[in-house]
């Protein structure tokens, strides 16, 4: 992470290993170091939550420069010509120090090894040796620092304390005693992050452990976030349990489609199957956290009711037929069409649905998602990309809760063919009497009461099997990219989408991620100059001026507010 | 040179025939008249007569009174807290019970002094649960004072108003710690917070600035706030002013507790002539000088070296007997002044079961907060208790040198220091018993003394 | 919870100490324990609700404190210090004595239900050493025959009633 930008006046110059540096006042040690690419190891520290300081990993040897205490003059060291520093003696956290001008920090001094190398040794005392069975390796605190800063060999020869291992704390977290560390990071995220205090430690001193009072679970919908955190193996998700080791899975940078939130998330998969999520750091976003219940949606990816077949009237078929059908429906119903877009489709998806709405000459109408939002990181809008269609300019207004235009037109037979985009016109408000008045042609990934219905099916893909953007609830617009390969018989809706429009009469457009940037930046100038390729990692800001006006459903999440309305 | 007179001035009216803990006794001897004279003065003459006094803490750390006073935060607009540190539980250490339990109302005068001095409207004294009598005791006090007007609403009749309430522990060592106690009255656990940023004269009770103070450092602002600080200054020695009330126990024919000017008196003066010296047929083995967390002293050491006294660096070369009974010499000589209790060991005791006994209470009292006193203190209890009851091995002796240097300056509070130097100045002053334990062991009687 | 009046009116005012009221759990515990005998299940989450916080932060508390049982004990406690020197001049025996007169160990609830023996760290009057607290009684250079004396009156005691 890049230091933010600050007034030179809140700047403090620091000295750490040699290496001068001007950080924000109030930065603490570990991140001062951490950009002058000076690692502290740490376990208790998170720069999300409180510091409490009590792991003791983190101490390094600090100094200020002398100071003659009558005059205030600096005391000049002869042997260097440059001022003395006042080396405390006594080793200091880094965590829990902020910067103060002139500090002078050392991480490589023989005092900061002994400490580092004594309190690994006392960590590891009573740690059990359960590496081989531990989901943490890999990617555990313990193992890495111990390799960096570990004594290698151990001197405890008595008996290691006995804890309660395998409780399950939760529906989704698992939790072993034996193995927690006692930094205190899941308790501090509950009670401060998450607001659901139910986390602590009983008894004392070396036999402290953590539990949740008897008959209350860690249940909230923030939980897997503690086994994100947990430096070791102590907290870990039970739908992850005994999968995959972590060295084997590819990482994968994508976006949380559960709501307008955005949440950065990184997937792991290995050959093709997804493991789990993760939330990605964001500080504009979702700091490093996710909900639980956006963790899930990659089991979407196998479900059971996943589409994999193009049909035709309930029979299989092939994409060039099914594009053919769909082009037949279209010219026996001229201006007769409907265009059933989706909160759920990628920005590209959506500048692609607005050309083949056009071609058709066809109202566009999106389906609504709204429910409650919980004021951390799930919104109340559950379409992750209203705001792409927005700035698209496939939508003007925002959905409402019933297609009630939609289903008045069917019934006066104005419309007779509905082009649905991933959407369930029946979970959206429409009848079945409806359905049966029309002729649909649906791309979709799941089995559902339209694709039933619809005389053409083209199976196309989840968020995890292409790549794509959204625009958030901040109207960032945040990319996302292909983790798996597509399941076998779904085809790339940019892909589909383009053929679409082709049988519709319409221009030809690219069907590729590149080339409909070309078209998507020429034709939206909010976009500017980005490209999907220079697109930030951590997102761009669009302009929401044009859209102030509209009644978006969100309250205020971790970093939203919504903006006050004229 | 024979041992000084004992000068009980806090002590003045401990186990004295007829004199009882109500208010009626305490006024007829001229109780809270103290009180009443100060009200008159400005607060910050108070805290000047203290500074100028000297006073330090006799809860185990020794600080400077007045320069703790001086911390304080009286900008912030909060309220200021005065908590009485009444959870004496450092091993060997026995004074602040017979003050509680025999002349309470000196405590309270003394706090009720100290919180006007600190713009305090309200107190709470923290007294371990295992002084059930005594938490009585001081309500009933504290009832009596309220009624009287001592404490409470416009106290004496002037505007200034303070309350004191009674907060019982509950069997926790680390509720000494200021910032430990701190967190106790808050409801939570014993954890001693990180400093910085926590110093509690700007972020103690409830965030708000908060001085903590050992019951007897508050009977002497009691005599201060009477007497003045010079007079105060005038008793001990410099820099170890007024009189300090110092525990003796283990094996002396007359342990108990003897108020001497600090300094005036050396521990072999104290130990020999005032407690009579070791039990018939024994000599003296080791002694720790300020509670069970100061470093062990062993007799037959020789302490040389310079010292300023006055103006002059003067030399000094010191058996253990020779050491003057104050902070600044027991620091000198590599041990601490501490709490004032002194416990003694004789021929009789093995040094390793006595390690092992301090060793056990040490990792049972440890909060767990952080890593090098919570694992450390467990590892060494775990090694000496093996030594004792299981397999001792000569390479024990040093592996609890290794494990111990690993704690102190390392941990979030000096608990850290206070479970490892009893093993560090063990191992240094004792360590060949340690590596000869193996084989003693095998020759232990059956019926010896156990001590873990 | 079914607290006596006199427990609840306690418990009312000492509430009232405090600013904050989270800081009334260690008052309200020993109130309860009092009268209770020890600290009951119920127990945490009635004083959690009182003073507004989860029964995990109530339950971290009484962990904590080694003072607070959640077992009843016997009738009578007996605490003996173990701590240097009692051990000192004896403690272990006075502590081994006493489990031998009621044939129990310590921190179990003797078989006559009479008596808890517990060892316990120092009781802060190491100059009367050994000593021992019963209930709420310290008493002080408890050797075994002292120890003997004392386990015969509570069983003449027991008899009594």
């Amino acid at each position: 992470m890049s230091a933010p930008v600050a007034k030179p006046a809140d700047l403090v110059t620091v000295n750490i290993d040699g290496k001068e540096i001007a950080v924000p006042k109030g930065t603490n040690v570990i991140e001062a170091a951490r950009l002058v690419n000076v690692d502290v190891p740490h376990y208790c520290y998170h720069p999300k939550l409180s510091v409490v300081g009590n792991c003791r990993m983190c101490l390094i040897e600090m100094g200020m420069p002398a100071v003659d205490p009558a005059t205030k003059a600096p005391i000049i060291d002869p042997a260097t010509g440059k001022q003395k520093i006042n080396w405390i003696p006594r080793p200091q956290i880094g965590c829990g120090t902020n910067v103060s001008p002139g500090l002078h920090v050392k991480t490589t001094s023989p005092m900061v090894k002994d400490a580092r190398e004594g309190v690994m040794e006392f960590l590891l005392i009573n740690h059990p040796l359960d590496c081989p069975i531990c989901d943490q390796a890999g990617e555990c605190k313990l193992q890495e620092q111990s390799t960096g800063y570990g004594r290698g060999y151990s001197r405890f020869i008595e008996q290691k304390n006995v804890k309660p291992k395998r409780t399950q704390l939760g529906p989704r977290v698992v939790l072993d005693d034996e193995r927690c560390i006692l930094c205190s990071r899941c308790i501090r995220f509950s009670k401060e992050v998450a607001k659901d205090d139910v986390l602590g430690f009983i008894d004392r001193g070396s036999y402290s452990t953590l539990t949740c009072y008897p008959g209350k679970e860690l249940k909230n919908n923030y939980s897997l976030n503690t086994v994100d955190i947990c430096p070791v193996g102590a907290l870990t998700s039970t739908d992850f349990r005994f999968k995959m080791r972590v060295w084997f899975l590819k990482q994968t940078n994508s976006i949380d489609t559960e709501t307008s939130v955005g949440a950065n998330t990184v997937v792991w998969s290995r050959e093709g199957v997804i493991y789990r999520i993760t939330p990605r750091r964001n500080d504009a976003v979702n700091d490093t956290w996710m909900a639980d219940s956006g963790r899930v949606l990659y089991k979407q990816v196998q479900a059971a009711d996943r589409l994999t077949a193009v049909q035709i009237n309930g029979n299989d078929s092939a994409l060039d037929i099914a594009v053919n059908t769909a082009a037949e429906l279209f010219k026996a119903a001229p201006g007769a069409v409907a265009v059933v877009g989706s909160g759920r489709s990628s920005v590209e998806e959506q500048f692609l649905t607005k050309q083949l709405a056009a071609a058709l000459k066809a109202a566009v109408v999106l389906v609504s998602r709204v429910g409650e939002g919980d004021g951390l990181l799930v919104s109340a809008d559950r379409n992750p990309n209203v705001r792409g269609a927005l700035v698209t300019g496939l939508i003007s207004a925002l959905p409402s809760s019933q297609p009630t235009g939609l289903a008045a037109d069917i019934d006066a037979g104005k419309v007779r063919v509905v082009v649905a985009i991933n959407e369930d016109l029946a979970a959206a408000g429409l009848t079945a009497a409806q359905l049966t008045k029309v002729s649909v042609v649906y791309l979709g990934t799941h089995k559902n009461a339209t694709s039933d219905a619809a005389k053409v099916v083209i199976p196309t893909l989840t968020v995890f099997e292409k790549s794509g953007a959204f625009v958030n609830q901040q109207f960032r617009l945040q990319k996302f990219l292909k983790a798996i390969p597509a399941v076998a018989g779904a085809t790339d809706d940019l892909v589909v989408l383009a053929r679409l429009v082709a049988a519709a009469g319409g221009a030809t457009v690219a069907g590729d991620l590149a080339g409909v940037w070309k078209s998507l930046a020429a034709a939206v100038p909010a976009l500017g100059a980005v490209t999907f390729a220079n697109l930030p990692e951590t997102g761009l800001l669009l302009d929401a001026a044009p859209f102030a006006a509209l009644p978006f459903a969100e309250g205020a999440t971790l970093h939203f507010k919504p903006t006050a309305k004229a | 040179m024979p041992a000084p007179e004992q000068r009980r001035i806090i002590f003045q009216h401990i186990d004295e025939p007829g004199y009882s803990n109500d208010l009626a006794c305490y006024v007829k001897h001229g109780g809270y008249e103290v009180l009443k004279q100060a009200l008159t003065r400005q607060p910050q003459e108070l805290i000047d007569e203290v500074k100028k006094s000297g006073l330090r803490g006799r809860g185990g750390a020794g600080f400077p009174c007045g320069v703790k006073w001086g911390l304080v935060d009286r900008k912030s607009g909060k309220p200021i807290y005065l908590i009485v540190n009444a959870d004496e539980s450092e091993p060997g250490t026995f004074k602040d019970r017979y003050i509680i339990h025999q002349d309470p109302h000196q405590l309270i005068e003394g706090t009720m002094i100290s919180c006007f001095a600190n713009n305090v409207q309200q107190a709470y004294i923290y007294i371990r649960g295992e002084f059930p009598h005594g938490a009585r005791i001081l309500e009933t006090a504290l009832a009596e004072a309220r009624a009287a007007g001592f404490v409470g609403q416009n106290i004496c009749g002037t505007n200034y108003s303070c309350d004191i309430f009674v907060h019982r522990g509950a069997g926790a060592y680390i509720c000494g710690e200021e910032t430990g106690l701190i967190e106790s009255l808050e409801g939570k656990r014993a954890n001693p917070r990180i400093k910085p940023p926590y110093f509690p004269a700007v972020l103690g009770l409830y965030q708000c600035p908060t001085i903590v103070n050992n019951v007897e450092t508050l009977c002497h602002v009691k005599y201060i706030a009477e007497h003045g600080g010079e007079a105060f200054a005038k008793i001990g020695t410099p820099n170890n002013t007024g009189t300090r009330v110092f525990c003796v126990s283990g094996h002396v024919q007359r342990p108990g507790y003897y108020e001497f000017p600090a300094g005036t008196i050396t521990l072999g003066q104290l130990l020999n002539e005032v407690c009579g010296g070791p039990l018939p047929g024994r000599t003296f083995k080791a002694v720790i000088p300020g509670g069970s967390s100061a470093k062990i002293l062993r007799f037959g050491e020789r302490f040389k070296g310079k010292r300023k006294v006055g103006a002059d660096l003067v030399d000094y070369d010191w058996g253990v007997e020779d050491v003057p009974m104050d902070f600044d010499s027991l620091g000198m000589i590599g041990t601490m002044g501490g709490s004032g209790g002194v416990i003694v060991m004789d021929d009789s005791v093995n040094m390793v079961e006595a390690l092992a006994n301090i060793n056990a209470f040490y990792s049972h009292e440890s909060c767990g907060q952080c890593t090098p006193c919570r694992e450390g203190s467990l590892w060494m209890k775990k090694i000496t208790t093996r030594m004792v009851h299981g397999q001792a091995r000569a390479e024990d002796a040093a592996l609890l040198k290794g494990v111990a240097d690993q704690i102190p300056g390392r941990t979030i509070c000096a608990f850290g220091e206070a479970c490892s130097w009893p093993t560090q100045s063990f191992i240094a002053k004792f360590g060949d018993e340690f590596k000869q334990y193996p084989e003693t062991k095998k020759t232990k009687a059956a019926d010896s003394r156990v001590l873990v | 919870m079914n607290l006596k009046p006199e427990t609840l009116s306690k418990i009312y005012e000492v509430i009232t100490h405090y600013p904050v009221k989270r800081s009334a759990t260690l008052p309200l515990l020993h109130l309860i324990q009092e009268e209770v005998g020890y600290i009951p299940e119920d127990a945490i989450t009635w004083i959690a609700a009182k003073l507004e916080l989860e029964p995990i932060n109530v339950y971290e508390v009484v962990t904590f404190y080694p003072m607070f049982r959640r077992q009843p004990i016997g009738r009578r406690h007996i605490k003996v210090c173990r701590t240097l020197s009692c051990a000192l001049l004896g403690g272990y025996k006075t502590c081994e004595t006493f489990e031998k007169e009621f044939n129990t160990h310590r921190g179990e609830v003797s078989p006559d239900g009479e008596v808890t023996v517990d060892f316990v760290e120092c009781l802060a009057s190491c100059g009367t050493a050994p000593v021992v607290l019963i209930d709420d009684e310290l008493h002080e250079k408890v050797d075994c025959v002292k120890a003997k004396q004392i386990a015969d009156q509570i069983k003449a005691e027991a008899k009594k009633r």
